[in-house]
């Protein structure tokens, strides 16, 4: 296969998949879970081979196609990554194989067949490669709106018991941003025909040119809001927790993994390049807002009792850290801000599925529902606690590299922001300790309990949904903790994200050389400087 | 110079013990049976190749070694290398790392041979041991904080080692929390490092901060203070350091007192080029360690917990060495010689506390001690000699290592000098007391044990570890002062020690000291030794002694300052975006929408919302291509 059809093919493969898996019989889910697993591990092999076929300091954009889409308006179906895009093809790569394994059993007990969330979870991701490797914005936009669909699906259908309003505010949300979008989208459209004389969506094309100062401000906000409601910025975040506590887990990991992330990588890669004057002009207030975000949502996660709530809010903080990196506009920053991406897929890609299986356990989303587990099921304390200690970004793991080139990077430019940020270290510590004492360590109390002189407990329930029948016990003041250690299946999708984490933790070098040419080529297009020196 | 021969297999020092922590962390219950061999061989093997790294650096000219391994972070202009730097200071760190760190791996065979978890806490105290090596071996600030929040990661998970008791678990994250406030302060002194002269390597920072202004100098020294305060349990960050006695005995040896909490000390000892040019945080640096040395005396005397009494003398020993590095060129190798024989003498008396809690099913009161000196003739008589060298008692190691700082901070020559020096001999005075009180009520007096206790001597996997450190007691002081003097090895990194004018003669200095101290002996021997001790603790006292017991109140101050105000924040933050951020959005959609119905109510059928949606869209597609047209 040539290597410019690599990215078509991530496409195409989990499209025509999800379509395949769609038809099968009812009676066939586990086929359905074997075909997804097979497609998305295929596009994960797809994903390495465009890596080992891009060339870090060759052409921005590599693995390019074009064909022609809407001639009447110059749009084409034009695909292309430079590394930012590319390190996010490969976490999807990763994180989808890791979810279908996670959410194995998550739609065997309820109404929906299996065949129906499999089928879902692979559109998806033809729609979040899609969304990366488009180079025509007209095509992004396409996919910016598309992959709403399959992910309201997975939370209206599939999610927890208020996953109605969840998924209908985060469509909302999603699409008001959207439609703010595809109005900047037409404008930008606009300008190119007034001075190309014939009007394109071509990215390339679209950053050659030069935009008045105020109508680049009108089209930043278009794009900027819309961004800013994906990875969602303080005040734009409340729908992220509702969808985040609502959503299947397989659905939460992928939704703050990587369909936030679009917003980030939008701002990075389109408000940045096509309106480096408004960019300037709007960074304080970005700024202020990333800086709030960080410290507001830290001090709401550490108050929250609803551990996937927790989570969300934690990412919310995190996104924070991304934005600042972004905006503090030097190539150090901004490279952390992209691998800040790509680690926090991972990190709290485990903390979710870590805290979706202690739920499967008990039925209950409540941090006071458990305690002392660790004693009964040491594993899944320990994948718990590398989760968190990557979400507060301890040194040793991969969060540790990103947060610090964000910081490190920003401080020059933007002092006070980088030192108000930093105290949001200490916030990190207190709320992923807090939610890990009070749930694995002290005396075993909570929804796990069962009485003493209980008849020993016959073969561990099987699936997610099985442990839900302890849950409804009423739990006896004196009992011992009768909790399963992960078992292999959940074993074989902590343990490739753990060695992630303190791989990339110990060696993020070749993430970073992938990374770093597109970063400086966007902070050179802003007229940024290059950090290090005093200011 | 680039290392050779061994010194270039010098990071195999922080390899093998990372190894043994993760075989057993991965290898599961299979490790079980061997585990604690394995963990104890693997810091054995690492103190050996210390040594022979440290002979083979005495013979190396400039006595400093570049190890380069890989580059661990490049993007833009920030490039850091992930490499060691192997000179006097930090060799003297790693021989104490691993030699006291092997002894009391040993020591931990016999004490934790009863504990299920055995392998887990070897694990762990091997995972120390390669993060603090990193610490002190790593050749730039960045590589020190890797280390730095290591060592944080390790002493967490063995506070915590008994997690199912609450106590511990939230000691452990207190002290995690409290570090991390001063790991703040070392992150932001990295950041203005990189931001000023591009680089954070140990060299390129040193070269370079003569050429900064004064007032960033000042900024990075206070800013590495704070982050010495929170890791070495000093003013105003000294309160997690009493509460992680709740961790095995053991750790509150090696981590507690021996090593991870003289951090400090080494993070100021490593920046003297940068103390040298602020003398305002080194002044600041001088108070800290005044202050938490009277704080940790003062405290240490009310206890009744045998572990917490030795923790505020821990608090109260960093803060002269605190003090001690804070005069700068004058009192760096007085501080470190103190550190070392300090890793001696406290890793020997917390190991007999732990020696004597095993002979009395793991009670820790004091008050229900007494007598011992009998049943655990070995334990007394080690511990005894760490009681003496701790005190200062004439020619132990403490006696030489105490009266350098006194004679160092005497020697500043004006007020300041006398100031310090007059606590420094009051905190001598203090030390002897609550150290007196504590052989008191532990050894000697009546019996009042709780029924159903009796004694008995460790094995001798316990008492053997604690022999070898008595011996260090007693003999580490002469050594490092006279025959093996540390000034001369320390020399490629402070310069040869100038010949100071001495303000008062060594000789005076020694002599008021050891009756000071035998004054304090003297009045512990009045208040405790001349009577009765009471099985519970008197609670009519003076408002000093509330004050003392309570540590002075930092806990209070910490959780009224802090923890509730805190506490009310995010439950009003939760109140307000709930109703206020949420409500206002979810109104303003509904607003939008011409419809008092609230969002949550759109459930069934988002399609009238969603051609709402597209109105307003369409609306703004219009304005903008009117502001276009008009631009």
């Amino acid at each position: 296969m040539s290597a410019s059809l690599y990215l078509v093919a991530m496409i195409a493969l989990p499209a025509v998949g999800a379509a395949v898996v769609a038809a099968l019989p009812r009676e066939r889910s586990l086929l359905a879970k074997q075909v997804t697993l097979g497609v998305s591990l295929a596009v994960l092999l797809l994903a390495v081979l465009a890596t080992l076929a891009f060339d870090p300091g060759g052409e921005r954009f590599q693995l390019t196609s074009s064909i022609s889409w809407i001639p009447d308006f110059g749009a084409d179906f034009a695909l292309g990554v430079d590394g930012i895009a590319l390190v996010m093809l490969l976490l999807i790569g990763v994180l989808v194989p890791l979810v279908v394994g996670a959410s194995w059993h998550e739609a065997d007990a309820g109404p929906r067949p299996p065949r129906v969330f499999f089928a879902w979870l692979l559109l998806l991701e033809a729609m979040m490669v899609g969304v990366f490797a488009a180079t025509d914005v007209l095509l992004f936009y396409v996919f910016f709106e598309a992959m709403l669909v399959p992910m309201y699906f997975l939370i209206g259908s599939f999610g927890g018991p208020r996953r109605q309003y969840a998924a209908v505010k985060f469509f909302l949300y999603s699409l008001v941003g959207g439609l703010i979008m595809l109005a900047a989208v037409i404008g930008l459209y606009v300008v190119s025909t007034s001075q190309l004389g014939e009007g394109t969506f071509a990215f390339d094309a679209l950053r050659q040119l030069d935009i008045d100062p105020d109508v680049q401000k009108l089209l930043f906000l278009g794009f900027f809001i819309a961004f800013a409601i994906k990875a969602p910025l303080v005040p734009l975040h409340t729908w992220l927790p509702d969808s985040g506590a609502e959503a299947p887990i397989g659905g939460a990991v992928l939704l703050v993994g990587v369909l936030d992330k679009v917003g980030t990588f939008g701002f990075l890669r389109y408000c940045l390049p096509l309106f480096p004057d408004a960019s300037r002009f709007f960074a304080p207030f970005v700024l202020v807002l990333a800086v709030v975000g960080i410290l507001y949502a830290a001090l709401l996660a550490m108050g929250q009792s609803d551990m996937k709530r927790l989570v969300s809010y934690t990412s919310i903080s995190h996104f924070g850290f991304i934005a600042l990196g972004i905006f503090a506009f030097t190539t150090e920053a901004g490279t952390g801000a992209v691998l800040y991406m790509v680690n926090h897929g991972i990190a709290t890609g485990l903390l979710f599925i870590v805290v979706g299986m202690l739920i499967a356990r008990g039925g209950s989303r409540e941090i006071g529902d458990y305690g002392g587990v660790a004693r009964h099921a040491p594993k899944l304390a320990g994948a718990f606690l590398v989760a968190g200690l990557a979400s507060l970004a301890l040194p040793g793991t991969n969060s540790f590299v990103s947060e610090f080139l964000v910081l490190i990077g920003a401080f020059p430019e933007r002092p006070v922001f980088t030192v108000l940020a930093t105290a949001g270290i200490i916030l990190a510590a207190l709320y992923i300790l807090l939610m890990y004492q009070r749930t694995m360590h002290g005396p075993a109390r909570g929804v796990l309990l069962e009485a003493v002189d209980d008849a020993p407990a016959g073969p561990p329930p099987t699936g997610g949904g099985g442990a839900t029948a302890v849950a409804a016990a009423p739990a006896p003041a004196r009992g011992v903790l009768r909790v399963r250690d992960l078992d292999r299946r959940e074993l074989a999708v902590v343990a490739p994200l753990i060695a992630l984490i303190i791989g990339l933790g110990v060696y993020p070098q070749p993430l970073l050389d992938l990374i770093e040419p597109a970063v400086s080529a966007t902070m050179s297009d802003v007229g940024a400087a290059s950090g290090g020196t005093d200011r | 110079m680039p290392a050779e021969g061994l010194l270039a297999a010098s990071w195999l020092l922080i390899a093998l013990p990372l190894a043994g922590a993760a075989v057993l962390l991965l290898g599961g219950r299979r490790t079980d049976r061997w585990g604690h061999l394995l963990g104890t061989a693997t810091v054995a093997a690492a103190f050996v190749l210390a040594v022979a790294c440290t002979v083979q650096l005495a013979g190396t000219d400039g006595r400093s070694v570049d190890v380069e391994l890989f580059t661990f972070i490049s993007a833009g202009e920030l490039d850091v290398t992930a490499g060691l730097l192997y000179d006097p200071l930090s060799a003297v760190f790693v021989l104490l790392i691993t030699g006291v760190g092997s002894l009391i791996h040993v020591y931990s065979i016999g004490y934790m041979a009863h504990d299920p978890a055995r392998r887990r806490f070897f694990a762990y105290l091997n995972l120390f041991v390669a993060a603090m090596l990193l610490l002190v071996l790593g050749n730039s600030y960045v590589a020190l904080y890797v280390g730095w929040e290591g060592v944080g990661l390790a002493s967490y998970l063995l506070i915590a080692f008994w997690y199912t008791r609450p106590a511990a678990a939230t000691a452990a994250k207190k002290a995690f929390i409290m570090n991390r406030v001063g790991d703040v302060g070392l992150a932001i002194a990295v950041f203005i490092m990189f931001a000023q002269l591009g680089t954070t390597s140990y060299a390129g920072v040193h070269a370079g901060v003569a050429t900064l202004a004064g007032g960033t100098v000042t900024a990075i020294g206070l800013l590495l203070l704070l982050g010495a305060c929170g890791k070495s349990g000093q003013f105003p960050l000294q309160a997690w350091l009493p509460d992680a006695m709740e961790g095995p005995t053991p750790v509150s040896a090696l981590i507690h007192a021996a090593t991870m909490v003289t951090a400090g000390v080494y993070l100021i000892a490593r920046s003297a080029p940068v103390y040298d040019e602020t003398p305002t945080a080194r002044t600041v640096v001088l108070a800290v360690g005044a202050v938490t040395l009277l704080i940790g005396a003062i405290a240490g005397c009310a206890y009744d917990d045998i572990k917490k009494v030795l923790a505020y003398s821990t608090v109260s020993q960093i803060g002269y060495m605190f003090l001690a590095v804070g005069l700068g060129p004058a009192g760096y190798v007085a501080g470190l010689a103190h550190l070392l024989a300090h890793g001696f003498f406290k890793a020997g008396l917390f190991l007999g506390a732990g020696s004597v809690m095993h002979a009395m099913d793991d009670q820790v009161d004091m008050r229900r001690f007494g007598a011992l000196w009998k049943k655990l003739p070995v334990t007394f008589v080690t511990f005894g000699l760490g009681y003496l060298a701790l005190i200062g008692f004439p020619f132990l190691s403490g006696y030489f290592t105490k009266d350098a700082i006194i004679e160092a901070a005497l020697d500043r020559g004006d007020t300041w000098g006398w100031v310090l020096g007059g606590v420094a001999v009051l905190g001598a005075g203090l030390t002897a007391f609550y150290m007196t009180r504590l052989m008191l009520m532990t050894f000697f007096g009546e019996a009042r044990w709780t029924d159903g206790v009796h004694p008995h001597e460790s094995p001798s996997v316990m008492t053997a570890p604690m022999v070898v450190l008595a011996v260090g007691s007693v003999f580490s002081g002469a050594l490092l002062v006279s025959v093996f003097p540390l000034s001369g090895w320390l020399e490629p990194v402070f310069g040869e020690p100038a010949e100071a004018e001495h303000v008062v003669a060594p000789a005076v200095i020694g002599l008021v000291v050891t009756v000071v101290m035998a004054l304090g002996v003297l009045a512990a021997w009045l208040f405790v030794g001349r009577r009765e001790v009471p099985v519970t603790a008197p609670v009519r006292v003076s408002p000093v002694t509330r004050a003392a017991r309570n540590a002075l109140y930092v806990d209070t101050i910490n959780e009224s300052l802090f923890m509730r105000p805190g506490q009310w924040l995010t439950r009003a933050l939760v109140w307000f975006d709930n109703r206020g951020v949420d409500g206002a959005v979810n109104g303003l959609a509904a607003g939008l929408g011409g419809s008092s119905s609230r969002l949550g109510r759109a459930q069934n059928g988002f399609v009238r919302t969603y051609a709402l949606g597209m109105l307003g869209g369409a609306v703004m597609v219009a304005g903008a291509l009117l502001a276009v047209t008009a631009g």
